[in-house]
């Protein structure tokens, strides 16, 4: 296929980008991951748990040779605790790169603009590949290009909800207009055709998470995923037919037995 | 007469009082962040470590001795996509 993602001047080969929470255990979260195909995971910043430190531990089910593993800002509702929330994530794992989140509601998860716009400014100024997840907003997206992200993240429906892509118009305008950096879907993917219908908008990849870790078999979902994300790529590349109101005979009008 | 038993080595005597993830908690004086990892039975990788909301290096563990009233934050990586719930 050779058709490749490019982030930061990083390539991936793989156009999913998974999360790593609410798997039922560690090992079935390594196995989705595997069948997946993902080259990339996002894990959380959280206090150590003091009192059970037999827990195991999420990284070592992420093998680092095989997955850029991307930081995030999950839980963050202001700027502030954001810049922190990365900072702290870059001290712990040498590593610059930041899926940032400001969030604005409980409810909707919803994210925060103008945390957001202030956030990646300065994190970009401090040295920070940053990805910023965002709603459907050219605007709001045009300033993150502006102000250095590295990628723009609108949702397609509110995290962990499932309902698929609520918001076609938008995306493909978004898709139109963004075209300095790679345009990921990330957000409310539920099933595979969700997944395909995002790829064949044209965009340059799509996260998820509880799509996959929700369902009852998170690893045949994994499965489907890297077929459909495959699948959506390969056809908005193949060029689709046009839609017609009426029939268009496949075979030949004439020579028909009489 | 009073008479008082054995001083104990000022090591074992637990006089500092600190928070750490929100809890308090006493910690032998002059107690760096090496020594308080060490105490809390944690491996040193993958972890940060900040002390009244400035990230102290790893570099400056060993050398960063805790003091009355730090408020102290030990974070590592857990499971999260998009905000997850606790």
């Amino acid at each position: 296929m050779g058709d490749s993602l490019t982030i930061a001047g990083r390539e991936f080969h793989s156009r999913l980008i998974l999360g790593s929470g609410k798997y039922e255990s560690f090992e079935l979260m390594k196995r989705s991951l595997e069948v997946s195909g993902t080259e990339m995971v996002t894990v959380a910043v959280r206090r150590v748990n003091l009192t059970d430190k037999s827990k195991e531990s999420l990284l070592d089910f992420i093998d680092p040779a095989k997955y850029h593993i991307l930081p995030n800002t999950a839980g963050c509702y202001s700027a502030e605790e954001a810049i922190r929330t990365a900072m702290l994530a870059r001290e712990a794992l040498d590593n610059n790169w930041i899926k940032l989140e400001v969030l604005g509601d409980e409810r909707t998860l919803f994210p925060d603009n103008q945390g957001l716009l202030e956030a990646t400014t300065v994190l970009v100024k401090e040295g920070f590949i940053v990805l910023p997840y965002l709603n459907d907003d050219l605007i709001v997206a045009r300033r993150l290009v502006d102000a250095g992200a590295a990628a723009v993240m609108p949702l397609a429906a509110p995290i962990g909800s499932g309902l698929g892509i609520q918001n076609f118009t938008t995306l493909r305008i978004l898709r139109e207009e963004i075209r300095e950096v790679p345009l990921i879907v990330d957000a409310g993917v539920g099933t595979a055709s969700d997944a395909t219908l995002a790829m064949e908008l044209g965009v340059d990849g799509i996260l998820m998470n509880t799509g996959i870790a929700g369902a009852r078999d998170a690893v045949a979902m994994a499965q489907a995923m890297n077929y459909a994300v495959k699948a959506g790529r390969l056809a908005y590349e193949a060029g689709r037919i046009q839609k017609k109101l009426y029939a268009s005979a496949s075979s030949p009008v004439t020579g028909t037995i009489e | 007469m009073t008479f008082e038993g054995p001083r104990e080595p000022s090591s074992l005597v637990l006089k500092l009082n600190v928070t750490v993830n929100g809890e308090e908690t006493r910690l032998a004086e002059g107690l760096n962040i090496v020594g308080l990892l060490d105490s809390l039975g944690l491996k040193a990788d993958r972890l940060a470590v900040e002390v009244n909301r400035n990230i102290v290096r790893r570099a400056d563990w060993l050398s960063t001795a805790l003091a009355e009233g730090d408020r102290i934050e030990i974070v590592h990586f857990v499971g999260g996509g998009s905000t997850s719930e606790p």
